[in-house]
């Protein structure tokens, strides 16, 4: 295959470069036409991370980059690990993520769960819970600031009506207790239909005759559930949980735009903790040590949680 | 052929004088914040544009993202703007970093003379190192915190009486900041032409300087200082001395009694709608947004009236410094141009007709005018506030600075952790270590 590939280039090659081509071998080529890749990615992503790991060991800021560099060896990293604020912004986004995934992977489930029967509508009712993902995060921020507005907003109109609680009386961005609900239910509000639709696509994977060798077993329905739907969809359920912990791990936009990280610092996840050290503070040794650090957090985590899905998958 | 010659001599002298005024026409760019006063600016513009035989062009930032967007071109040494009217608080940084042309050799070959400008505007806007001839901007546009109220409803025969009966004064104008609580209180949940309205709005934003820009007000008037006079960088028991400490927990008490609900996150434009839409009495703002309130159909003809922020306890009363100046960026390839456009506009007659525009100009000549009190029913207030403003540190690291100061201010007031003095305490210890950082300490 490959030396028709070769003969074909020969036709059209100038002599020079056919002789040099005939003269590689077939790994000599793969190398040929991976070393581009490579460079790019050695560019983009390489590169900079260890660039970053050394500003990471200096008192570097990009906004006098004339001062002369100091290196400060891990002092950068020790007042990160040893600063109550950061941890608190860490507490912040465990507390994010955990919620956003249970809640998404419990609504999403049961939507594509029923999503999956055939009913009348069932392909509109599918385009309307999708439409939220398909929204600017900004957007979503700006427009739901207005629904939880005290005094105007719908979402206090709505609990009030059911409640029978004045709807100014609680503030969904103001209060320190429910600012961190607030987010976690714009975000699920949002990305459940992703959820949703990678639970639909596991769904539909199941080959219907194993439902039916399970009929012919006599098997109830409650355990066809527990014994076929579940460990079948585990694989796509937790992809989309992989998914979802690595978006909201950095979760940024949205939150800045609802609740500017506040009251206080209630919901100032790490990304906007950063991003104030980084770009607003100017602290860009200290910054990239935290960036380190979030990386290091964030890739420990994901290879764990992969192999566990290796596993899953295996069985 | 002479003739001939003659002809093609004259074309050529026209092509090389008009190709002489295309190459010394520039094509300038100004960057600020996109606000009421830059739609002014560029109506003003239009007349150096016809002078000068440049062009102008502009770019404006929302006010949120300001300071990010241009502190980011000024860092990174870019090129798109030739003039910039950055914020106060960035010219430390700005001098030091060598972002700004130095404007004293400037001024003295043109005659533009500092103090014909308001003193605490060339403090603010153009010195540093602070309090020294060192100018590295033109005050362009003086700004100051101030207050607004619902002067019709203060009007009302009724609510007067009330008023009268329950604090033993006459509804009126605050002159203490005590006084300015007993007004919101008094409003707070009150029906006014059968509508609820709230007592006060005041500054609360968390993302950029709004809490800190609020509650300087309080806590200058309460005895605040950032350092010690005799000692730079000096900040315990200044910082946080008692009179500060009361500031804030006054801050506090005016946001948890009297201001509309969902007001955590609030700033400038929050502040404008809440007061046009009739929701609140009292409004503290800066007093670029007073023109607005005085074309605006509720609440302009008369309905608004204007005052100082009020004094502390002890007598003392400041109000926050804004405004900016006007510099020219020394990465631009156009200073010369630049610099033309700066001395037409420190001439007075451009300065009274950027007033009259609804630009708050620096100049003397202009706010001294025996005329100007009377020229806009906020012109008085302004010349008072402007006569005892504070500003926030300029130093290099302000946005560090601001940032702490953000975070303890909207943890202690809006989200209500801890006390006042652990939040001053906090500062402290924050504004220390940038300084250590920076070697100051």
């Amino acid at each position: 295959m490959t030396d028709d590939i070769i003969s074909r280039e020969r036709v059209g090659a100038p002599g020079a470069l056919r002789r040099r081509i005939a003269g590689l071998s077939d790994r000599a080529l793969a190398w040929v036409f991976i070393i581009p890749t490579i460079v790019l990615l050695l560019a983009i992503n390489i590169f900079p991370l260890i660039w970053t790991i050394r500003l990471s060991l200096t008192n570097y800021r990009a906004n006098r980059a004339n001062d002369e560099l100091e290196w400060v060896g891990l002092r950068n990293y020790e007042r990160i690990l040893t600063n109550p604020d950061i941890w608190n912004s860490m507490q912040a986004t465990a507390h994010f993520l955990f919620w956003t995934l249970v809640l998404q992977v419990l609504i999403g489930f049961s939507l594509a769960y029923l999503i999956n029967k055939k009913f009348k509508g069932n392909d509109l009712w599918t385009t309307i819970i999708v439409l939220p993902m398909m929204l600017s995060p900004a957007v979503v921020g700006n427009f739901w600031t207005f629904l939880y507005q005290p005094q105007i907003g719908l979402f206090n109109y709505a609990v009030a009506f059911v409640t029978g609680i004045d709807p100014a009386s609680f503030s969904m961005i103001g209060d320190v207790r429910l600012a961190p609900w607030s987010i976690i239910i714009v975000d699920t509000w949002m990305w459940t239909p992703f959820v949703m639709l990678i639970c639909l696509a596991g769904l539909r994977s199941i080959p219907d005759y194993i439902y039916e060798a399970a009929e012919v077993d006599r098997a109830s329905r409650w355990r066809q559930f527990w014994t076929i739907t579940i460990p079948m969809v585990l694989p796509f359920l937790m992809l989309a949980v992989l998914f979802r912990g690595i978006e909201n791990f950095k979760m940024f936009d949205l939150v800045v735009q609802l609740t500017g990280g506040g009251p206080g610092s209630i919901t100032e996840l790490t990304s906007i903790n950063l991003k104030r050290e980084a770009f607003e503070k100017w602290r860009t040794g200290y910054s990239s040590a935290y960036a380190i650090i979030l990386f290091v957090t964030v890739f420990g985590l994901a290879s764990i949680y992969v192999k566990a899905l290796n596993r899953v998958k295996q069985r | 052929m002479r003739r001939a010659h003659l002809a093609a001599t004259a074309a050529l002298s026209i092509t090389a004088a008009f190709s002489t005024s295309q190459a010394q026409a520039a094509d300038l760019t100004l960057c600020w914040a996109a606000w009421d006063p830059a739609n002014a600016l560029v109506e003003l513009s239009k007349d150096f544009e016809a002078q000068s035989g440049h062009s102008m062009k502009f770019e404006f930032v929302p006010w949120p993202n300001f300071a990010d967007r241009m502190l980011n071109e000024l860092n990174s040494g870019g090129k798109l703007c030739d003039l910039m009217i950055g914020d106060s608080q960035w010219i430390g940084g700005s001098a030091e970093n060598g972002h700004y042309v130095k404007l004293n050799d400037f001024f003295d070959a043109n005659d533009i003379t500092m103090s014909d400008f308001i003193d605490a505007t060339v403090t603010g806007y153009s010195e540093w190192p602070k309090n020294t001839p060192n100018y590295w901007a033109l005050p362009a546009f003086g700004d100051v915190v101030g207050w607004t109220y619902r002067k019709d409803w203060f009007e009302k025969p009724e609510l007067q009486a009330e008023f009268k009966e329950k604090y033993g004064r006459d509804l009126g104008v605050p002159a203490t900041l005590a006084e300015l609580k007993d007004i919101a209180e008094f409003f707070q949940g009150r029906e006014v032409d059968g509508k609820t309205v709230y007592g006060a709005s005041i500054y609360t934003e968390r993302g950029s300087e709004g809490i800190t820009m609020g509650a300087m007000n309080a806590l200058y008037s309460y005895g605040f200082k950032y350092e010690n006079p005799d000692k730079p960088y000096d900040m315990e028991g200044f910082v946080n001395s008692p009179g500060a400490v009361a500031g804030l927990e006054y801050y506090k008490a005016l946001y948890d009694c009297c201001t509309p609900p969902g007001s955590s996150n609030g700033y400038m434009s929050e502040g404008i709608d809440a007061f046009k839409s009739g929701q609140v009495a009292l409004q503290m703002n800066f007093a670029f947004t007073w023109p607005g309130f005085e074309s605006d159909a509720n609440v302009g003809g008369g309905k608004t009236g204007y005052f100082v922020n009020p004094a502390g306890p002890d007598g003392e009363q400041f109000a926050q410094l804004g405004g900016q100046g006007i510099s020219v960026v020394s990465y631009s390839s156009q200073q010369e141009a630049a610099l033309e456009y700066i001395k037409w506009f420190a001439q007075p007659e451009v300065q009274a007709k950027w007033w009259a525009m609804g630009g708050f100009s620096c100049l003397k000549s202009v706010t001294l005018d025996p005329a100007f009190p009377q020229s806009q029913p906020y012109a008085q207030t302004f010349l008072d506030s402007m006569a005892v403003v504070k500003d926030f540190w300029a130093e290099p690291s302000y946005a560090t600075l601001l940032q702490a100061t953000q975070r303890r201010f909207h943890d202690y007031v809006v989200a209500g952790n801890g006390t006042a003095k652990e939040a001053l305490d906090g500062l402290v210890r924050d504004w220390t270590e940038t300084f250590e950082d920076d070697g100051k300490l």
